[in-house]
């Protein structure tokens, strides 16, 4: 047998965290190969997306990659509106304060251009060192000699030597699973994000969105637009698209049986967004991802041996009220992670990088933002059914409403308060009841109605790009009764009641004279997003290298 | 290691592209030439080697000068260096005479470690070409090659090659340096360690830009320049005597048909009886 391959660090991933982990090991001269399991870096991932450079963070994307933001981001957000929605009320607060605190830029993203962009630039920098980036490599797990970790098994690659392994792949990291760190368990841990971008030329853009060259908007929704569901929608501008989304608390997703597509629709037919989009429906793709709450998982010591989790790997992902910073912590915690291992080794004790990242995460302040204090007390004290249910009924009553009137426009700043924003208990009442209550009181009707027709399930699916894996499914259903995975045929994104095409379905069995309904799944039209492996009973994968949907915008 | 691999430009037979005139001849004027499509697996074997041992990739051909087309895709597949064994005493050559001018060829390159050749061209589908230039170099030859490794350090190529096309009958062979390699078009490069993906990758890159500029990488031999024999070359060099080239008979646009179930046994006996003097029997 030949020797296993070794290379000082493999970085799994390369989406932000992996990129920036990748350049600060490679800064510091150490030989490290990057492994990324799309066709080209980007084709995997979905973000909303907002990139920040935070003025306190200790590392920010442009600092590792000059010219980022010119050659792989969109437009920068210069202005940024809160929508109260209840039905066509509507009450708008400018946010563009919280969003500019503590913020050095941030530009909208679209995943694929800006990671096939790092990708290169890291492929470059890594060279230099005797490793590299490549694509269509999926790592399947940690090789580990004596129940150590000492690297990585792959689908395509015979098994890799590592002195450390960065773990940077995403949400339903393989490899923080396989090392005991992160669970697939609770639907309330995780947000689920869908999107859709839509084609709109630039001049068109700059006059509906009353913005110049070098300039954008964001614009933020909750209330009743979405149910009861917990979450809220977005909408930002590109260069000459728009990527328009929602963000649900997963558990919420699954109480109410939702449809993540429909919700996404409720927001595209809002009359609210018709001016906008009034003859200019061209949506070029429909995705979606889950999201890790950091309050909830961030881990706060992410390694386990040579291994070294970061950004949604590790949960590091932060919901700032309505703003969600994912990658600009993946961006500090990768440059962090390498910088530690750089030191430690410097040190001779390379074995220890793991502890000195974890000291890093809390010194540079980077955990703290992940894991506020203050949530944790109005969690405690809000985070009850009963308690929820007496507030709502407050603001919902004339005394809480007089309260929304009297506040009147102290209401805005009072939302552009970062540390409220930090700490509001994820419940009912700031999703849906506040906004709305805010809406009613205090709202202007919009008139107009939107020519938006968005697309069925069907034609969102038809347009996605699958190699799919014949014959080898990446999700196997563990148990197919209702009661374990029936909540996946609503809150799989590419799946809804009475639909046949998509990859969950319930069917009725007829045995022995009597009727059962059981799941039955279909991988072919899967967005791996995630969802499935948390709330179905399911052996769940990502496909192997290449193969699976192909992301262009992202 | 040297590797040289061997390729032809032949009519490009794919639907869209190729022209037939009336009575089913290739229009050869109206049908582009490209390289031998069974040679893609040739040049895939030999960037294997190069990926995995380094040296370098050298194309030949041997054909008009239009064929600079043909060496133009075959250096897109990671070639390093282009030869072009042109020469009006070399036309319509037959595949004894072509052997006989590719060993050539190969000798005035130097010693390669390797000569690889695709499994037939796409338009004589003689197959003779490879293994016969093999004979004039006197090298031991592998055939239908599926995949690969070079032992370096002894000097030998250890190959699985395809039996009877049926992929449960795969037998491993070992040659000594140098061997000539015949690719079946199962050939399957595989590439299951980090730094040969990585070399992959780099090699791609610097080939980007030599595709650019092929022609200056491009050495083109005439017979003289290859001291062959007027005699054994092209036409006069060619023992094969073609009596005569029939075409394709066209399939008649209508036929008559008719049906029989397969249950009724009258008609059954019926179509038996007309199709057993078809089959050459009683
Ligand atoms: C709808 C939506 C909206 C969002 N909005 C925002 C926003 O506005 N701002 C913001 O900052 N964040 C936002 N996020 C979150 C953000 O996208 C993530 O936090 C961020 O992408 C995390 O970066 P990462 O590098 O940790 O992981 P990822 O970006 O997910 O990258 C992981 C990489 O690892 C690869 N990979 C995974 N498994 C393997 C394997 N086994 N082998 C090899 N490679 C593998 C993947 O292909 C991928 O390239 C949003 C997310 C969603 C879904
Ligand atoms: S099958 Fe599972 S992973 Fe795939 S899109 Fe549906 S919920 Fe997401």
């Amino acid at each position: 047998m030949t020797e296993h391959e070794h290379y000082e660090a493999v970085v799994v991933g390369a989406g932000p965290g992996g990129a920036a982990a990748a350049a600060a090991l490679a800064q510091n001269g150490v030989e490290t190969l990057v492994l990324e399991r799309g066709v080209d870096a980007g084709a995997k991932n979905v973000s909303g997306g907002l990139l920040y450079a935070e003025e306190s963070a200790p590392y920010t994307i442009d600092g590792l990659f000059s010219d980022f933001r010119e050659e792989a981001a969109e437009r920068p957000v210069t202005d940024y509106y809160l929508h109260n929605v209840a039905g066509r009320n509507v009450k708008s607060f400018d946010i563009t304060d919280l969003h500019e605190h503590d913020t050095a830029w941030s530009d909208a993203v679209l995943r694929r251009k800006m990671d096939s962009w790092l990708a290169e630039r890291v492929h470059e920098k890594t060279s230099e060192t005797g490793g590299g980036l490549l694509t269509e490599v999926r790592v399947n797990g940690l090789l580990r000699e004596n129940g150590e970790i000492v690297g990585v098994t792959c689908d395509e690659l015979d098994p890799i030597r590592a002195d450390v392994i960065v773990a940077a792949d995403g949400v339903n990291s393989e490899l923080a699973r396989d090392a005991g760190l992160m669970d697939w368990e609770e639907p309330e841990e995780w947000f689920q994000g869908v999107k859709a971008v839509v084609d709109v030329p630039s001049d068109v853009i700059a006059e509906r969105f009353d913005v110049s060259e070098g300039e954008g908007a964001a614009h933020l929704f909750s209330g009743d637009l979405f149910d009861d569901v917990r979450g809220g929608g977005f909408l930002y501008t590109n260069e000459d698209s728009l990527s328009i989304g929602t963000v649900f608390h997963l558990d919420s997703l699954v109480a109410e049986e939702a449809e993540p597509h429909e919700l996404l629709d409720n927001l595209l037919t809002h009359p609210l967004l018709a001016d906008w989009m009034e003859g200019h429906y061209d949506e070029v793709e429909y995705s979606a991802k889950l999201v890790p709450d950091s309050k909830k998982v961030a881990h706060p010591s992410p390694h386990e041996g040579r291994l070294l989790l970061v950004g949604d790997a590790a949960g590091q992902m932060q919901a700032q009220g309505p703003i969600i910073k994912g990658m600009n912590h993946a961006v500090s915690a990768g440059a962090l992670a390498g910088e530690a291992f750089a030191e430690a080794s410097m040190r001779g004790t390379p074995e220890r990088a793991g502890e000195l990242y974890e000291r890093k995460l809390n010194d540079e302040g980077v955990m703290k933002k992940l894991r506020p204090a203050g949530y944790k007390v109005t969690s405690a004290l809000g985070e009850h059914e009963a308690v929820t249910n007496v507030v709502d009924s407050v603001l919902t009553s004339g005394v809480g409403r007089r309260a929304v009137r009297l506040l009147g426009s102290q209401l805005e700043s009072l939302y552009s308060s970062p540390y409220l924003s930090q700490i509001v208990p994820d419940t009912r009442t700031p999703y849906v009841t506040l906004p709305t209550v805010i809406a009613e009181e205090l709202g202007e009707r919009v008139e107009g109605t939107s020519d938006v027709e968005p697309k069925s399930l069907l034609d969102r699916i038809g347009d996605l790009t699958y190699d799919t894996d014949v014959g080898n499914p990446h999700i196997e259903l563990q148990d197919n009764s209702v009661e374990a995975s029936g909540a996946a045929v609503t809150a799989c994104p590419v799946s809804a009641k009475d639909f046949g095409g998509g990859c969950y379905r319930e069917e009725t069995v007829k045995t022995n004279g009597s009727e059962e309904k059981l799941i039955s799944l279909d991988t072919q039209p899967c967005v791996e997003c995630g969802t499935c492996a948390i709330v179905a009973d399911t052996e769940w994968e990502h496909p192997r290298g290449g193969k699976g949907v192909e992301f262009r915008e992202g | 290691m040297h590797s040289v691999v061997l390729t032809k430009g032949v009519p490009d037979f794919r639907e869209g592209q190729v022209s037939f005139d009336e009575d089913g001849h290739l229009e050869r004027g109206r049908t582009p030439t490209v390289m031998n499509p069974n040679d893609a697996y040739a040049l895939q074997a030999a960037l294997q080697t190069k990926v995995k041992h380094g040296g370098t990739v050298s194309v030949m051909s041997m054909g008009p000068p239009g064929y600079e087309s043909v060496l133009e895709e075959a250096m897109g597949i990671y070639a390093d260096d282009l030869y072009l064994l042109s020469d009006r005493e070399m036309a319509a050559a037959d595949t004894w005479s072509t052997a006989i001018t590719l060993s050539a060829g190969i000798e005035k390159i130097g010693q390669p470690d390797l000569v690889f050749a695709g499994f037939k061209t796409a338009d004589g589908e003689t197959g003779q070409t490879g293994p016969q230039t093999c004979w004039c170099l006197d090298w031991p030859i592998v055939t239908h090659v599926i995949s690969m490794e070079i032992d370096e350090e002894n000097d030998r190529l250890r190959a699985k090659r395809l039996v009877e096309g049926d992929a449960d009958e795969i037998e491993t062979v070992e040659s000594p340096l140098p061997t000539f390699v015949v690719t079946d078009p199962e050939y399957e490069p595989s590439y299951r360690r980090a730094e040969h993906r990585l070399r992959h990758k780099q090699l791609k890159s610097e080939t980007d830009e030599r595709v650019d500029n092929y022609e200056d990488h491009l050495t083109t031999w005439s017979a003289e320049e290859l001291d062959l024999d007027p005699d054994f070359i092209g036409l006069d060099g060619s023992p094969t005597i073609v009596s005569s080239v029939d075409p394709i008979p066209k399939a008649p646009a209508e036929r008559e048909a008719t049906m029989v179930e397969p249950t009724d046994e009258e008609g059954m006996s019926e179509v038996l009886e007309e199709m057993t003097p078809l089959a050459g029997g009683d």
